[in-house]
């Protein structure tokens, strides 16, 4: 059974003048007890995606169901299963860590020790805070006590919108950890974020963009789907490199990847002219290799097309 | 309702860590009754006159002692000339000139008739009116005392009695606008502000991504505000009676009764103002301008509104300080009971209702 199920969700705002349309006809489904990522870069309507599935937004058209109930009919129902981690830090910067996650314990009409396993891990690390005011957090600090405080409920369904952004590369790492455990609770992950890396953490990924979902599939099965030859060139002057590269007949893509331009080939008979005429054109310090490809190249691919 | 409670906690919270916030929620009274106390009076004291007396006798003298000992005037200048008027007034330290002509005495004894000449800065008609009028009752009254031995043959005399505010204290008067001015801005623009700022924050997505009844959140929020108003409320009638000398002459319990029923009116236009704004600034400028203002204006408290034209007096009616002005005035100073106000307290019960079911009506259980 699925537990969440999004079908033909179309979202505008503003009016017929200015209109935006951040969600265009947006359709998936997330299974139970998965991580389902939602990738995509900024502006791309991730944010209102969950609004509307967290009950905070309606919908123009189109039906939405979380754990089984209809997110405009049940909203209250829904409100009682449900953990949401909005992407701005939400919690009352005032107030002590222990004070937030009491008061957030005692709206969802439970207590701390009553679900203490289930936040056990977070919490233990932000505990020696225990008594800092939330707005003297650093950043990791804040999501965890974020996370905390969206878990104290013991929820079906986790929403967690762009948990990572802002939080430096050990934390993020610690974050996926966190989230690893508790899938294996039993609890429905929906995360989006703007990494694409982080796309390989999760079961399943939509890769959203401009309010459309352009592929749905597992990272391995987005990888497998990648099917041109890849390779990666560095040399001295990488920005006349890069030109160079775009401007040849037999490159469909090249674009900067880490240390090297990464180059989408058009079709594998074309990889050897390729390396020829690198080769060939009077470049210093050239390197080339044939790499795999990513998520990453996938996505950039993907996104590239439509 | 442990949930409710740990709200209303949470709300404690918030308010006594931001100190000065709370700094000013509890001074401001004290600081509106000591400025509306001892400074913005409209009370005539010690106002500076100058005496031109060119007939210098016995009664010119006593007269002018009578003038100078009367709270309301100091002697400033004595003047010689009649155009030491003009100068008098250019230099704009007097705000009167009693002129007594020559043969004052003589005429008062033998022809029993004088005239005493009063001339005032009008500049600021309403001092200048006050002026006079004082300037005359002592003159009257120096008039009955050397006549009060001979039998005049029609008099009339008339009696005044000052009801209720015997010594015409101006504090009579802004005790009441002063406690309405303060309930309505602890109340409403405080807790439109604080439910804003949960909008504005974001925390307020998480609150309502909860179990929560959404009125709930908005009540336990408003329930601070209503203990500290009862504390400001203690605090201004404490003032009032024991630094300014009003009195409080009707039912203390009566009066605190009417006052949980205003701040509950102003608690509930907070909640309807909260509804509609989406920034905390948007708040305080709705709250200072749609309520404060008219408070302030058409209240009653600074201005007359039987002096108002028609459309004016008109709108009056629908500002909620106008209706709990007139009920503290009448049981605290008048010491009238509920049947004297009954009409008063219908309205603003019917306010209350009117302002409530809006602002539940209005609230947004989601975010747009």
């Amino acid at each position: 059974m699925s537990s969440i199920s999004v079908k033909n969700i179309i979202k505008s705002y503003g009016k017929k003048k200015d209109k935006v349309i951040a969600l265009n006809d947006i359709s998936f489904e997330v299974k139970e007890g998965e991580i389902f990522g939602i990738i995509g870069p900024d502006g791309a309507g991730k944010t209102s995606l969950f609004r509307i599935l967290t009950t905070l937004l309606l919908a123009d058209s189109g039906t939405a169901i979380v754990d089984g109930l209809d997110v405009i009919k049940e909203f209250e129902k829904i409100r009682k299963r449900v953990g949401y981690m909005p992407g701005r830090f939400s919690l009352y910067q005032d107030l002590t860590v222990k004070e937030n996650l009491d008061f957030f314990a005692t709206i969802f009409n439970t207590s701390i020790e009553e679900n203490y396993s289930l936040i056990k891990d977070i919490y233990l690390q932000i505990e020696p805070f225990k008594d800092r005011r939330a707005g003297k957090l650093s950043g990791g600090m804040k999501q965890k006590l974020a996370l905390s405080c969206a878990l104290i409920h013991r929820p079906v369904v986790l929403f967690l919108d762009e948990p990572t952004t802002g939080v430096d590369a050990v934390s993020r790492k610690e974050f996926w950890e966190m989230l690893k455990g508790l899938k294996a609770q039993g609890i429905t992950i929906l995360v989006s974020t703007p990494y694409m890396d982080e796309a390989m953490l999760c079961d399943n990924v939509a890769l959203l963009q401009k309010g459309k979902v352009l592929s749905i599939n597992t990272p391995a099965g987005v990888i497998t789907d990648f099917k041109y030859p890849l390779m990666a060139v560095k040399a001295k002057g990488m920005l006349p490199l890069l030109e160079q590269l775009k401007a040849m007949e037999t490159v469909k893509d090249a674009y900067p990847f880490g240390e090297y331009h990464h180059v989408v080939i058009k079709n594998e008979q074309l990889v050897q002219q390729v390396r020829d005429t690198l080769s060939n054109s009077s470049l210093s310090d050239l390197q080339m290799k044939r790499v795999e490809a990513d998520i990453e190249d996938c996505f950039i691919d993907l996104m590239k097309e439509k | 309702m442990k949930q409710f409670l740990s709200f209303v906690k949470k709300e404690f919270f918030h308010i006594f860590r931001d100190k000065r916030t709370l700094f000013i929620l509890l001074g401001m009274p004290i600081a509106q009754i000591i400025i509306f106390g001892f400074a913005l009076t409209n009370e005539v004291k010690n106002a500076k006159i100058a005496i031109l007396d060119h007939s210098k006798d016995a009664s010119t003298a006593s007269l002018i002692t009578e003038i100078e000992s009367s709270r309301y005037f100091e002697i400033a200048e004595s003047l010689h000339s009649d155009a030491d008027i003009q100068t008098a007034f250019h230099k704009g330290i007097v705000k009167m000139v009693m002129v007594l002509p020559s043969n004052f005495g003589n005429n008062l004894k033998h022809f029993n008739k004088a005239q005493v000449q009063l001339i005032a800065d009008a500049s600021d008609p309403n001092v200048a009116n006050q002026l006079v009028n004082y300037a005359s009752a002592i003159i009257r009254d120096y008039q009955k005392r050397i006549t009060n031995n001979r039998q005049l043959p029609y008099t009339i005399n008339t009696e005044i009695r000052m009801l209720y505010n015997p010594q015409m204290k101006g504090s009579y008067n802004f005790v009441p606008g002063v406690m309405a001015m303060v309930l309505l801005l602890v109340c409403t623009m405080m807790t439109a502000i604080t439910i804003v700022k949960e909008k504005e924050t974001g925390t307020m997505e998480i609150l309502l991504v909860s179990p929560v009844k959404p009125m709930r959140i908005v009540i336990a929020k408003a329930i601070p505000y209503l203990l500290l108003s009862t504390i400001n409320i203690f605090t201004i009638l404490l003032l009032s009676v024991f630094v300014l000398e009003v009195p409080i002459n009707g039912s203390l319990i009566l009066l605190l009764a009417v006052s949980i029923l205003f701040i509950l009116v102003s608690l509930s236009l907070g909640l309807l103002i909260s509804a509609g704004a989406d920034t905390q600034q948007t708040a305080m400028f709705i709250s200072l301008i749609a309520l404060f203002l008219p408070t302030v204006m058409l209240s009653g408290f600074m201005f007359p509104i039987e002096n108002m034209p028609t459309p004016l007096r008109v709108v009056s009616n629908i500002v909620p300080a106008k209706w709990y002005y007139n009920i503290v005035k009448t049981v605290m100073i008048k010491g009238l009971g509920v049947t004297a106000i009954w009409k008063e307290l219908l309205i603003l019960s019917g306010m209350l209702m009117f302002f409530l079911s809006l602002a539940i009506k209005k609230f947004k259980i989601r975010l747009a």
